[in-house]
């Protein structure tokens, strides 16, 4: 049985426009770490507020553990959440910031001590119990948002962009913290982002959203290598899909997969030629940027990726010998932007 | 969120009557002043009659007799020429300091400006009775000239205060690419900051003038003559002939004096808040 | 920066800022230290002389029974005031903080207590409360709560009359309060509450435990403004009582004009005023703590 399961979820905030989640199916597996990617304005935040009971949805239903809750309130849905902010109680000490939810949800106080010493063992805070939040680093205010949530050993986590306030370098080793702590609790886990990065890393699988749509889901290794249509082609990977078009259909190759042709005989690949333009060195790896030279798509700018070791010296408005393999090619539909099979 | 139906019934009906209840409580006193204003005397002073109900004909005598037979057109002449004098000098010595210790003087200026502001916290019932000796030394008892000069002296520290944490939130690097273009300091000041501080100059001339027309202890103490009084003064004290108080004509002065000041502090309301609350709350 | 920039800066600031600190000084500063001299002295309004006495004035003003009594109707009048009001402005800031329909007309009508000019709200409110025309006499007689002409005189009886005095003082300032618990609730960042919805708070406790605490500097700055104003106030009791009935409403201000203005006696009454510097220095150094404290947050 899904934790967390919508049917039809739909949220239109104002009358005549669209909606900012529209018709949103799907459901949640036992204990994954499902993930909402999306840009800005794709409505993960708000399916996840909607799933929290924060706003009520349009129209459509939510099911937690099977049962409807669409006119439950948050604190009846058995959930936990994390915000972007954290949003610690200032005034409280971690101690009382992570005891708050026994104190609301009415438990004895007798056990309130046990739950909060192993809720801060389990993220290793035993020794911050006694500060206010104003006095912690920005990773351990992290770590006692999820103390406080799993004090009350909900049935789901939902977790709004929390390493987005984060710096660069903090943000990899939260990240690690934030995949082994989920690993080892084990509670089914919804988590948005806008970092595709991030949702590749962490995700068990990926739900890939724009302008309230749901565009996509799968595993990360599905929907990088199998993406179901230019979007999500183009949202995942970083320098993005190359899309060619021609004739009504596009052509998609990422840039790992568009290769010098010299670069030992690839098996069934077609040949491109790269009208070169500039690279970017980036360390371990070279960007190569340019146009295609010949054919009926003449002049689409492309993009390659090759790594370091690659000793090839390139020169600007040089036609190469490029190729790519038949099976890293995917098929377009130029009218939808959907993957034709 | 929902809740049961007849919870939120009840949480709806428990939020109109508290507000209610205020209004009625807060808002009374100038619905009476209007049905005052307007009641014939014969009327107003019948005890047994329902004070709610115009039980004679409404009746603009009383603003007749005030407009005609009383100073009070005089004290609205003082008090705006008072207004627009201290409003005047508050500008002149506070829009410059406090930009120079917003921006100039660094941690010792927000040091003088903290000072500043609390000078704000003492009162005139403490400096009245010193102060009216002062005045009298410089020939200006009795003259409206006394309290322009005093009142600025109440303006200034809150406006320079107010005005600071403005100044502060203008960013930096639009003087510094004045300056970059050729102006000197000074010149930035006054050519790039001063007019895109338009609205919280306009704040420190509305507060200075509500001040002014709600001051009410200077204006007694210093000034005797009624013709030369402020309104705040002039309608409580004037309009009582020895021991009989003109309760219509008083009425409609207040109602008069008051609406008009309210609706355009009203306007400003946001801003002094920010003022009183932002140096104390960062 | 060239050198002659730097040069002209140097002098620029204390140009810009010394005219409002020298003016502030001539007329706070200066007026100040002339208070304590007067209540040194034996200054009359009209005399010609001025020599000092020692403590004489405030020798005599602690033995003066009046005195005593301005100084406990100060206290009382001012912690009743601030009681009410922080109870009534917390209930009425709960109630305008969602949006609804004409809002702003009703927050135009709660906040004409304070924006109204002290004086005249006074004394719409003697009018209310006149020994033989008011208003609350009539409607208590028509609810037979009292038979005609035997209902008490609101201002003309002690009890009545300061209650009469702290009731105005509380209409004036819970607008004033009102507007700035507001503004301290509208800066509790939305998730707060929002955690503490999914924490398991309710209305009540989200309210108490975690909205108030919060607001603990912005209510400290209404709470000591307020103090402020109520202590420092003789309009209310000036126009409205008089300092009567008896002498029995009679506050420091209002006791302090009394006694040096109309009756001449400036050393006697700038020595009585001379004790609200106690309470002022108090507030002032609260104020600051609160400052200091908000800022390390």
């Amino acid at each position: 049985m899904a934790v967390v399961e919508t049917r039809n979820l739909t949220k239109v905030f104002k009358e005549g426009e669209l909606g900012a989640v529209n018709d949103v199916s799907l459901a949640t597996e036992e204990g994954e770490f499902l993930v909402f990617l999306g840009p800005s304005g794709s409505g993960k935040t708000t399916l996840l507020r909607m799933i929290a009971g924060l706003e009520t949805p349009t129209s459509g239903e939510i099911l937690i553990g099977g049962q409807l809750v669409n006119h439950l309130s948050p604190r009846e849905r058995r959930i936990a959440m994390v915000f972007q902010s954290y949003a610690l109680y200032p005034h409280l000490t971690v101690y009382k910031n992570i005891a708050f939810p026994l104190k609301a949800q009415k438990v004895p106080k007798e056990k309130h001590d046990a739950k909060v010493q192993w809720a801060a063992g389990l993220l290793g805070i035993g020794r911050l119990l006694d500060r206010k939040p104003r006095e912690l680093s920005g990773g351990e205010r992290q770590r006692v948002a999820l103390a406080r949530a799993i004090v009350r050993e909900p049935a789901v986590f939902l977790l709004d962009e929390p390493l987005s306030n984060l710096d660069a370098k903090l943000r990899a080793s939260a990240r690690e913290e934030l995949e082994q702590f989920q690993a080892r609790v084990g509670t089914t886990t919804i988590y948005v982002t806008h970092d595709q990065v991030e949702a590749m890393a962490m995700g068990d699988r990926v739900v890939v959203m724009e302008k309230g749509k749901v565009r996509q889901i799968g595993t990360p290794a599905d929907v990088y290598d199998e993406p179901a249509d230019t979007f999500v082609a183009t949202f995942l990977g970083s320098p993005p899909m190359n899309l060619v078009s021609a004739g009504g259909t596009i052509t998609g190759f990422r840039p790992e997969h568009f290769l010098p042709a010299r670069a030992a005989a690839i098996p069934d690949s077609v040949p491109m030629r790269l009208a070169f333009s500039h690279e970017e060195y980036l360390g371990a790896e070279r960007i190569l940027y340019g146009t295609l030279a010949d054919g009926s798509c003449a002049g689409a700018k492309v993009v390659s990726r090759i790594a370091s070791t690659h000793a090839g010296v390139f020169a600007k408005d040089t036609t190469y010998d490029f190729a790519v393999e038949k099976r890293h090619l995917k098929l377009f539909d130029e009218a939808t932007g959907i993957r034709k099979r | 969120m929902e809740r049961g139906g007849l919870h939120r019934f009840g949480a709806r009906a428990l939020h109109v009557s508290v507000l209610g209840f205020f209004v009625v409580a807060l808002g009374f006193p100038f619905f009476w002043m209007l049905i005052a204003a307007f009641k014939q005397n014969i009327d107003l002073y019948t005890v047994e009659n329902n004070p709610f109900l115009f039980n004679l004909p409404p009746t603009f005598e009383h603003i007749r007799f005030l407009f005609v037979e009383t100073r009070f057109m005089r004290w609205l002449g003082n008090t705006a020429l008072v207004g627009f004098l201290v409003v005047a000098i508050t500008l002149v010595l506070a829009v410059p300091a406090a930009y120079a210790l917003a921006r100039l003087a660094g941690r010792w200026g927000e040091r003088l400006g903290i000072a500043i502001f609390l000078t704000y916290l003492i009162p005139p019932t403490l400096l009245f009775i010193p102060l009216s000796r002062v005045v009298a030394l410089l020939g200006l008892q009795d003259s409206i000239f006394s309290v322009v000069l005093v009142y600025p002296s109440m303006t200034i520290p809150f406006s320079i205060w107010l005005l600071m944490g403005f100044f502060k939130s203008i960013p930096k690097e639009l003087e510094d690419a004045a300056m970059v273009d050729g102006l000197t300091r000074f010149g930035a000041f006054f050519r790039m900051v001063v007019p895109i501080s338009v609205s919280g100059i306009l704040t420190v001339v509305i507060f200075s003038f509500t001040l002014v027309t709600q001051e009410f202890v200077y204006a007694l103490t210093f000034i005797s003559p009624e013709r030369n009084q402020m309104i705040g003064v002039g309608i409580p004290i004037y309009l009582v002939r020895g021991d009989v108080y003109y309760w219509g004509s008083l009425m409609a002065a207040c109602l008069i004096a008051s609406l008009p000041i309210a609706v355009v502090y009203n306007l400003f309301l946001d801003r002094f808040i920010a003022g009183f609350t932002v140096g104390s709350v960062k | 920066m060239s050198a002659g920039a730097k040069r002209e800066e140097r002098w620029l600031a204390p140009a810009m800022f010394l005219p409002a600190v020298f003016y502030i000084l001539a007329l706070v500063g200066v007026p100040l230290v002339l208070a304590v001299l007067y209540a040194f002295s034996d200054a009359r309004i009209g005399g010609s002389g001025f020599h000092l006495v020692g403590l004489e004035n405030f020798r005599s003003i602690l033995q003066s029974p009046g005195f005593r009594k301005a100084i406990r109707n100060s206290i009382v009048f001012t912690l009743s005031a601030q009681v009410i009001v922080i109870v009534c402005s917390n209930i009425l800031a709960t109630a305008l903080e969602e949006p609804f329909r004409g809002r702003g007309l009703v927050r135009f009508l709660i906040l004409l207590p304070w924006v109204a000019p002290v004086s005249l709200g006074t004394i719409g409110w003697k009018w209310i409360l006149d020994s033989i025309y008011s208003v609350i006499t009539w409607v208590l007689v028509a609810l037979h709560v009292y038979k005609p002409y035997s209902a008490p005189m609101w201002l003309g009886e002690p009890n009545l009359a300061m209650a009469s005095v702290v009731l105005v003082h509380c209409w004036r300032l819970i607008p004033f309060s009102t507007v700035i618990m507001l503004a301290g609730r509208s800066a509790i960042p939305k998730e707060i509450p929002e955690a503490a919805a999914i924490d398991g708070a309710g209305f009540w406790r989200t309210l108490f435990q975690i909205k108030i605490p919060m607001m603990t500097p912005i209510l400290s700055v209404a709470v000591l403004f307020g103090i402020i104003f109520t202590f420092t106030d003789m309009t209310v009791v000036y126009i409205l009582t008089a300092g009567g009935p008896f002498d029995s409403t009679q506050t420091l201000p209002s006791l302090a004009f009394a006694t040096g203005i109309a009756g001449s006696d400036l050393a006697a009454g700038a020595a009585i005023s001379l004790f609200l510097v106690p309470v002022l220095i108090a507030v002032a150094y609260l104020m600051l703590r609160v400052a200091h404290r908000s800022e390390v947050a």
